[in-house]
């Protein structure tokens, strides 16, 4: 052997050595040490129970204002809710890949006994790790696979959508409408074309624009579709991405832009019509509380709109007249008492097809899967085949 | 035409932070360093701008701030591989590296922050004029300061003694030690030149062009900005050139979309990179051409007395 | 005044002691930041070197981790000494991610004649798309000068978006609710496990022979020795008839053919689908894996190893002891910094009294 090559080898033999120790050092700790019980010191009837360890493995930081916020503030109130008959813990920036499976197992090993997954991509993980675990509960966001020990759950987003629609289509004066899109998949297509339909239910004139980022925050993208939309005349901007730069590129060519994901009127007060806020706070309140009596079932798909409290708009500015606002609160309340439904009847989409007849109320299968462009979206699917 | 005057409007917009990023780049890079560190120096800059800005509600300090960050971080980069003469591109992606989880960590708290009402800049009489009034006179006065920087740079490096000899000293450092040049001293002014303009540009970023401040908000304009220098065979004008292309093609990919266009939107998305390597070969064609305006010294390591 | 003066000879005790020193000074920062944000320093340090090595399942998981840094690593490591800058990684691994799924996607119940392997099938694929993207950066380079670090560089983001639009469209799951993912791939194609619950697979242990392979390559090789040397004296080694095109096209077919191994391992591995977040940014990472590994088979190995200590000892920081995730960056610059520091000390001593060359 050369040399150097002895040379590399030995320090690394070194590095390697160190390394080797700490680890045994280390198996020498236990992990966490018990609390001790003590219950000589206190002569309490009956210890108070364990708390129940809840765990949250998040896409994105928690301080992203859009959709991890939205899920640290419901975890937050569930903290103050129930005080210490439960311990919460979270894990940010958790990427949709292999690492994934490698932080819910570890949740586990932590003695979690309730994981909420936030968002799509950790589905296969998550659902791995359920079928070695069965004594854990599972609660995945957005997903669509199930199992005994698993559910799914989503947020109606898209009746928020439907109403910054009405709002828009009311509002605009070139009858072009802008939306700054995330990524293709079948959520924010349902979200684009429930904002167009909500549009047309007040002005039939409209068009919709799309532009695609193909990230959910790129603030600098953002604002480049942003302006890229304004220049081609549209006056009213929606968004599907999760940073405030749409509306602040609003604000800065006096055009106007809603919020979403979270109450965004402080970033630009001036162009800010309304925002669509999630609220995940009554679905995780239901949850912990199944998780605590016991009753808790998994197998089952949960999709929470207006009715629930889980979706809202806002914050509704007072550049909007009074008849507008109005009709957004009617469209609200048929929504929450279930007289209203969105997505009925006849919708055709780009190609002029009915894609559901007269008084066809569409499934939530169907809505899940949506591929396509309701009539006045101008541009092609991206994920179409 | 009205569309058109528009986009070369954005177009200018959007290639703003990528030029000035660029330009400083090419600083270094003419005085023989590599700084692949650009990435962690504009995020780092971005938040002490952006926190500035917060604090302060003056612009002009939060872009002094970030040039501020930029020329520190630039310093320490400096002192590594110039007096210590580590490895410039490991050095450099080490501080790609710490800058990006520094940003992030620092700026943990100002994730809500906003920064008000934002100016608007219309130059009074120009701006009136048909297609060229939109097209180039609607822009925040940090536009038309990259293009003069580039013309600054030009005439720096091409007219004036201290120009020559930066040049001197990215050719061939050993040639300039001999005549007495303090070879050391200069590479780090450069440097430090250098990181002040990719923290300008930074806080250009996270102040006017989309101002909130995000953990990565600088998405890899800091890599596309080395692939710029490169790009620009370290000459200034071309810097703004390839800024200007790759920010007006980024907008043109949207326009196409929201146009309608019937191509895939991931696909129109690869048109700026595909453009830039197209250009770059049409570019590159004459070897000579290159030798002939690459510092030589690039990336190599600089003894004194050895 | 402190001055550097250069060593007659490299100094073999400081070549031991650089990485451990450059170690010590990031745990002391380390401990510094930990205590100045009120966390246990002992517990967080217990995060990072402790516990991703402390059982059978994290070591698993820690090799899982490592071998496509190792992989990449070793293929950057060969272009780097050849003084071929290639930045694209990432792109090439995306690319051997795609080919090896498109092979994957070919599985059904059917492919009887095949059976297991068609795993070997998909690895070979997984090297050829790797070698392909890596392949137009050399063409372009020969052809037209064109610099390959922004050819590479432009061409990850080509790859990324490429593989956005195979799984947004013609590839997606026609029962996943449209949501952009290909199908779960067959049983038949998952690279088997090293052992029944864990992870670890036999991608390991194709890294681990690749080092060898390397190593082989690089000091016992007629080849190899050329390549280095075109990139350590070009003019020296034209006068000695070495081909510059040649050590281009091998640096970069060889580290392209990695890097997609790497991609197909990951694709047929942990993952079993494509996914738009195939690429998590394992080919930049790699070029720091080369660096600290000094750019040597043996040395990438434990580089990669402890790269993947702190990745792994950072997330779990976050969700036992909720430190900021931002900090793991911190903590992988600092060592990077500290390590390029020490190193100096090799070839360097430190003396007090005026610098001569103060300039």
């Amino acid at each position: 052997m050369t040399d150097s090559a002895k040379h590399a080898l030995l320090k690394f033999t070194a590095l390697g050595a160190i390394a080797a120790s700490a680890a045994l050092v280390g198996c020498g700790k236990t992990e966490e040490p018990a609390p001790a019980a003590a219950p000589a010191a206190e002569p309490a009837p009956a210890p108070k129970p364990e708390p129940l360890k809840i765990a949250f493995a998040y896409i994105g930081p928690v301080g992203d204002g859009g959709w991890t916020f939205a899920h640290d503030n419901a975890r937050k109130a569930l903290e103050k809710e129930f005080g210490d008959k439960i311990a919460t813990s979270y894990v940010e920036n958790v990427p949709e890949a292999a690492d994934a499976e490698r932080v819910i197992r570890d949740m586990v090993a932590q003695g979690n006994k309730l994981i909420f997954g936030t968002t799509f991509g950790y589905m296969e993980s998550m659902l791995k790790v359920a079928q070695d675990h069965p004594e854990v509960k599972f609660e995945h966001a957005t997903g669509y696979k199930q199992a005994e020990n698993m559910r799914t759950y989503d947020s109606r987003t898209y009746e928020g959508a439907y109403m910054a629609g009405v709002i828009a289509g009311g509002m605009t004066k070139t009858n072009t409408l802008g939306v700054v899109g995330s990524v293709p998949i079948p959520e924010v297509l349902r979200n684009l074309n429930s904002f167009t339909l909500g549009a047309q239910s007040v002005n039939p004139k409209i068009k919709t624009r799309v532009v695609w980022v193909n990230a959910w925050f790129d603030t600098a993208k953002e604002t480049e579709a942003a302006q890229s939309l304004i220049n081609q005349g549209a006056d009213v901007l929606f968004q599907n991405t999760d940073s405030s730069a749409v509306l602040q590129t609003a604000g800065k060519n006096n055009k106007m832009a809603f919020g979403w994901d979270s109450d965004m009127t402080a970033y630009s007060p001036e162009a800010h019509l309304a925002s669509a806020v999630i609220n995940w706070t009554p679905y995780y309140t239901q949850a912990v509380n199944e998780a605590l009596d016991g009753s808790w079932k998994g197998g089952g798909h949960v999709w929470l709109g207006v009715k629930d409290g889980a979706i809202d708009l806002v914050s509704i500015s007072d550049k909007v007249p009074a008849e507008l606002k109005e009709k957004a609160e009617q469209v609200k309340a048929g929504l929450k008492d279930g007289s209203f439904v969105i997505w009925k009847g006849p919708i055709r989409n780009q190609a002029g097809k009915e894609v559901l007849k007269k008084d066809e109320v569409a499934s939530d299968d169907f809505l899940r899967g949506i591929d396509f462009y309701v009539k006045g979206v101008e541009g092609k699917v991206p994920s179409a085949k | 035409m009205e569309p058109l005057a528009l986009l070369v409007a954005a177009t200018l917009n959007a290639g703003t932070v990528l030029a000035i990023a660029g330009l400083g780049l090419l600083i270094n890079e003419r005085a023989g360093i590599v700084n692949l560190g650009a990435e962690g120096i504009m995020l780092v800059a971005a938040i002490a701008g952006f926190a500035t800005a917060v604090h302060s509600g003056s612009d002009l300090l939060a872009f002094a701030a970030g040039a501020a960050a930029g020329a520190l971080l630039a310093a320490a980069f400096g002192w590594l591989v110039i007096w210590l003469n580590t490895n410039q591109y490991a050095t450099g992606l080490a501080l790609a590296l710490f800058g990006v989880g520094f940003s992030a960590f620092v700026g943990l708290s100002y994730t809500q922050a906003t920064l008000g009402q934002r100016a608007r800049f219309v130059l009074p009489w120009l701006s009136d004029l048909p297609f060229v009034g939109v097209a180039l006179f609607r822009q925040h006065p940090m536009v038309y300061a990259a293009m003069a920087l580039a013309a600054l740079i030009a005439w720096f490096l091409y007219r004036t003694r201290s120009g020559l000899v930066l040049r001197a000293v990215g050719e061939s450092p050993e040639s300039a030690h001999a005549l007495g040049f303090p070879v050391r001293r200069i590479r780090l002014a450069a440097v430090c030149a250098g990181g002040a303009l990719c923290g300008l540009a930074g806080a250009y970023l996270s102040v006017v062009y989309s101002p909130l401040w995000m953990e990565g908000m600088v998405a890899g304009k800091g890599w596309i900005a080395l692939a710029l220098t490169t790009f620009s065979t370290w000459r200034p004008a071309r810097v703004l050139l390839g800024a200007y292309l790759f920010g007006g093609v980024t907008m043109l990919q949207f326009h196409l979309q929201g146009q309608g266009v019937d191509v895939s939107s991931h696909l129109l998305s690869m048109l700026p990179y595909l453009a830039t390597i197209v250009v770059l070969v049409l570019i590159s064609r004459n070897a000579a051409f290159i030798k002939a305006n690459m510092p030589a010294s690039i990336g190599k390591p600089f003894h004194p007395g050895a | 005044m402190l001055r550097l003066e250069p060593r007659p000879q490299p100094s073999r005790a400081l070549s031991l002691l650089s990485p451990l020193l450059a170690l010590a000074v990031t745990v002391a920062v380390g401990v510094l930041l930990f205590a100045l944000l009120g966390k246990d320093p002992l517990r967080a340090l217990q995060m990072f070197f402790v516990e991703p090595v402390k059982s059978l399942y994290a070591l698993s998981e820690l090799s899982v981790k490592a071998t496509p840094l190792v992989l990449i690593a070793l293929g950057l490591a060969l272009c780097f000494r050849a003084n071929v800058w290639n930045i694209g990684a990432e792109g090439q691994f995306v690319l051997g991610a795609i080919a090896a799924g498109w092979v994957a996607l070919q599985a059904g119940p059917e492919p009887a004649w095949l059976g297991r392997g068609i795993v070997i099938a998909i690895l070979v694929a997984g090297v050829l798309g790797g070698m392909l993207w890596a392949a137009i950066v050399a063409l372009l380079r020969e052809r037209f000068n064109a610099n390959e670090i922004l050819v590479s560089l432009m061409l990850v983001y080509v790859a990324i978006l490429l593989l956005s639009y195979l799984v947004y469209g013609p590839w997606k799951d026609p029962k996943g609710y449209n949501f952009p993912q290909t199908i779960v791939f067959d049983a038949v194609t998952k690279l088997p496990r090293l052992a029944p619950r864990l992870r670890a697979n036999v991608g390991s242990l194709i890294a681990l022979l690749c080092v060898a392979a390397t190593w082989v390559f690089m000091f016992r090789l007629y080849r190899g020795f050329a390549l280095q040397v075109g990139g350590l004296a070009p003019l020296a080694a034209r006068y000695a008839g070495f081909s510059a095109g040649g050590a281009l096209w091998t640096s970069l077919l060889i580290s392209g053919g990695l890097a997609g191994l790497a991609g197909a391992i990951e694709t047929i591995g942990p993952l079993g689908q494509l996914t738009p977040h195939v690429p998590v940014g394992y080919g930049f990472a790699a070029i720091i894996v080369a660096f600290v590994g000094r750019l040597h088979p043996v040395g990438i190995v434990f580089s990669a190893v402890l790269m993947s200590m702190f990745y792994i000892g950072g997330e779990l920081a976050q969700s036992r002891m909720g430190l900021p995730k931002a900090l793991t960056g911190v903590f992988q610059g600092l060592l990077l910094f500290a390590l390029l520091a020490c190193d100096t000390l090799i070839h360097y001593r430190v003396r007090f009294g005026a610098d001569r060359f103060a300039r």
